[in-house]
């Protein structure tokens, strides 16, 4: 029997979205190792020259096309794909960690009886078994996990860790599926998205970025850390646990499911360094760390640190840089 | 409206030193602090904040050894009016512990059911959707709000780069509920004193007609220290010569 890859294309308002093409980057390295091939699954409502362009990067693009699936919703998503499934056998199905994989991955591998490891930040095929590598307690130690024997597997895929697989000469075919959707879905209804508004300064924009983690302990030292962000000309920005606890406004939030930013200098101050964060500040030109755990993640990403606590550091950088201002 | 919220009491890991156990497997707990699972503290508030408006039970349930009464007793004291322990200590398996849940959450009446949307030890972010589909049931994962209308639920989704999707679900359903949702609240001692006289029932697992020796999907072969790639120069000195050193540095690179 021929191995097949499936590879699920998320696409959020018309526009795949980067996730898919690092999946295709794994999926084809797997697939060269298990001697099997790429499909790209494509769902969707008008998706063909979305197909087309993922003909580029896929032995095949299986498409299925209904109303119901122009945006995502977890209960036709995995309706169509149980029954892919079922018709095509694939040894392996590659879902984002996102939040429509997230809303999808787990449910889907009840229903299909293939084994499920979600986050994933590596990933081999060794005689039909998959392995992976996860990042678990905040970064602070990866493993090994292996899975049991089943026919099938699903994998969920964290963003940013995979290069993506660039498009290529030789193009892979597509093939329309019929929609194995009916009827209405009552459960579960997609109405509309909503985008946060920018309240205050546009922290993308900034050239120096100063910013706050959970690790300054409370909102009391927000002020001395705002005037070392307008001392040196910058703008203040936090980690996610900031915005949670209503320290800062949700505009100000670096990572995921907040703003990416590249300034020219970050200076991050009592941040740890979760995935989530770093991943939406490590562009940016200099990073420079403040935390008093030296095991902290984000000294791996930093390109200078200060071992200590804020409190002993902070006080003094905001008098020598109103002084140099 | 009654609410089964599912919790998890996890070791503080964040500004702690990580070991890892002889059998290279897992790291070592015995010097870790252990307490509510973030993700979890935010849906049990939820939980209490909707029955505050709409009337109802909270119960919560948490599968874990002995010391998990702690955590249970905090979520008593949070407004949980009773807590379930299932006594388990070992399993790390999500889709075992899903079945578990599945099977112990059958036994009461439900409108809602809430989990966090992950565990911060292990993060595999799939136990509260996993329960959905076992008990054929509609979910939505990463809600970051709720408001119920009669027999659905309007929710909002946090999605990447600042977005929120709303979706509309049948009730009942299993939500997984994302940090920042509400305010947490102070929880007091007297909270706690008073807790401690809710009623907090453990049943061991057999109880569900399972054995701890149900079949995983999952096994972790090997924990390890992630690779050193490139660190950060770290500065030495006084905090004064550390913070001259950082101008100099920041000046340069503003040119």
């Amino acid at each position: 029997m021929m191995n097949e890859i499936f590879v699920l294309v998320e696409h959020r308002q018309g526009k795949v979205r980067d996730v898919t093409y690092e999946m295709l980057g794994v999926g084809d390295k797997l697939a060269n190792q298990g001697g099997a091939h790429l499909t790209a699954v494509l769902l969707g409502k008008e998706m063909k020259n979305c197909a087309e362009e993922l003909a580029t990067r896929a032995s095949k693009v299986l498409v299925v096309e209904d109303e119901n699936l122009e945006h995502f919703n977890s209960v036709c998503y995995q309706k169509v794909l149980a029954s892919l499934c079922s018709k095509y056998h694939p040894l392996l199905t590659l879902i984002g960690h996102t939040a429509f994989g997230m809303d999808l991955a787990p449910s889907l591998s009840v229903e299909t009886g293939f084994p499920l490891v979600t986050d994933c930040i590596g990933l081999s095929l060794e005689n039909r078994r998959i392995k992976a590598v996860r990042s678990i307690y905040g970064g602070k130690v990866n493993a090994n996990i292996s899975l049991k024997e089943s026919e099938g597997y699903i994998a969920t895929i964290r963003s940013g860790i995979f290069g993506p697989k660039t498009a290529s000469e030789k193009r892979g075919g597509i093939v329309m599926e019929s929609s194995p959707l009916s009827g209405t879905i009552d459960a579960k209804k997609f109405v509309e998205y909503i985008e946060a508004p920018i309240t205050g300064e546009d922290i993308t924009q900034a050239e120096i970025i100063v910013s706050v983690g959970q690790g300054i302990g409370g909102p009391e030292h927000i002020p001395m850390i705002q005037e070392v962000a307008k001392n040196l000309g910058g703008v203040l920005a936090c980690s996610r646990p900031v915005v949670d606890r209503n320290w800062l406004p949700k505009d100000r939030q670096v990572g995921i499911s907040g703003k990416t930013v590249k300034p020219k200098i970050y200076l991050a101050i009592g941040i740890s360094g979760a995935f989530q964060h770093v991943t939406a500040m490590q562009g940016s030109e200099m990073i420079i760390a403040i935390n008093k755990d030296s095991r902290a993640p984000i000294f791996a990403v930093a390109d200078y640190g200060i071992v200590d606590d804020f409190q002993n550091v902070i006080p003094i950088l905001k008098e020598k840089s109103k002084a140099d201002k | 409206m009654d609410i089964t919220v599912c919790v998890k009491r996890i070791p503080k890991t964040a500004e702690a030193d990580i070991f890892i156990e002889k059998d290279g497997k897992n790291i070592r707990k015995d010097n870790l602090v252990f307490y509510l699972n973030d993700w979890d503290g935010y849906a049990v508030r939820e939980a209490v904040l909707l029955k505050e408006k709409h009337g109802g039970t909270v119960t919560v349930l948490s599968i874990g050894p002995e010391e998990s009464k702690e955590v249970l007793t905090r979520c008593l004291a949070m407004g949980a009016d009773k807590a379930l322990r299932i006594e388990e200590p070992a399993i790390q398996d999500s889709h075992l512990i899903a079945k578990i849940l599945a099977q112990a959450v059958k036994r009461q009446s439900f409108d809602l059911i809430l989990t966090g949307v992950q565990a911060e030890d292990d993060g595999y972010g799939q136990v509260g959707v996993s329960l959905a589909q076992m008990l054929g049931l509609p979910h939505a994962a990463i809600v970051n709000r709720i408001e119920i209308k009669g027999e659905s639920a309007l929710v909002k989704r946090e999605l990447e780069g600042g977005i929120e999707e709303t979706v509309e679900i049948k009730l009942p359903a299993v939500l997984t509920i994302q940090t920042g949702i509400n305010e947490p609240k102070y929880v007091s001692l007297a909270a706690i004193l008073e807790a401690e006289e809710k009623e907090l029932e453990e049943v061991a697992l057999d109880k569900f007609g399972l054995t701890p020796n149900e079949p995983t999907e999952v096994t972790v072969d090997q924990v390890f220290f992630p690779p050193v790639g490139k660190m950060a120069e770290i500065l030495k000195g006084s905090p004064e010569e550390v913070v001259g050193q950082l101008t100099e540095i920041i000046k340069k690179k503003k040119g």
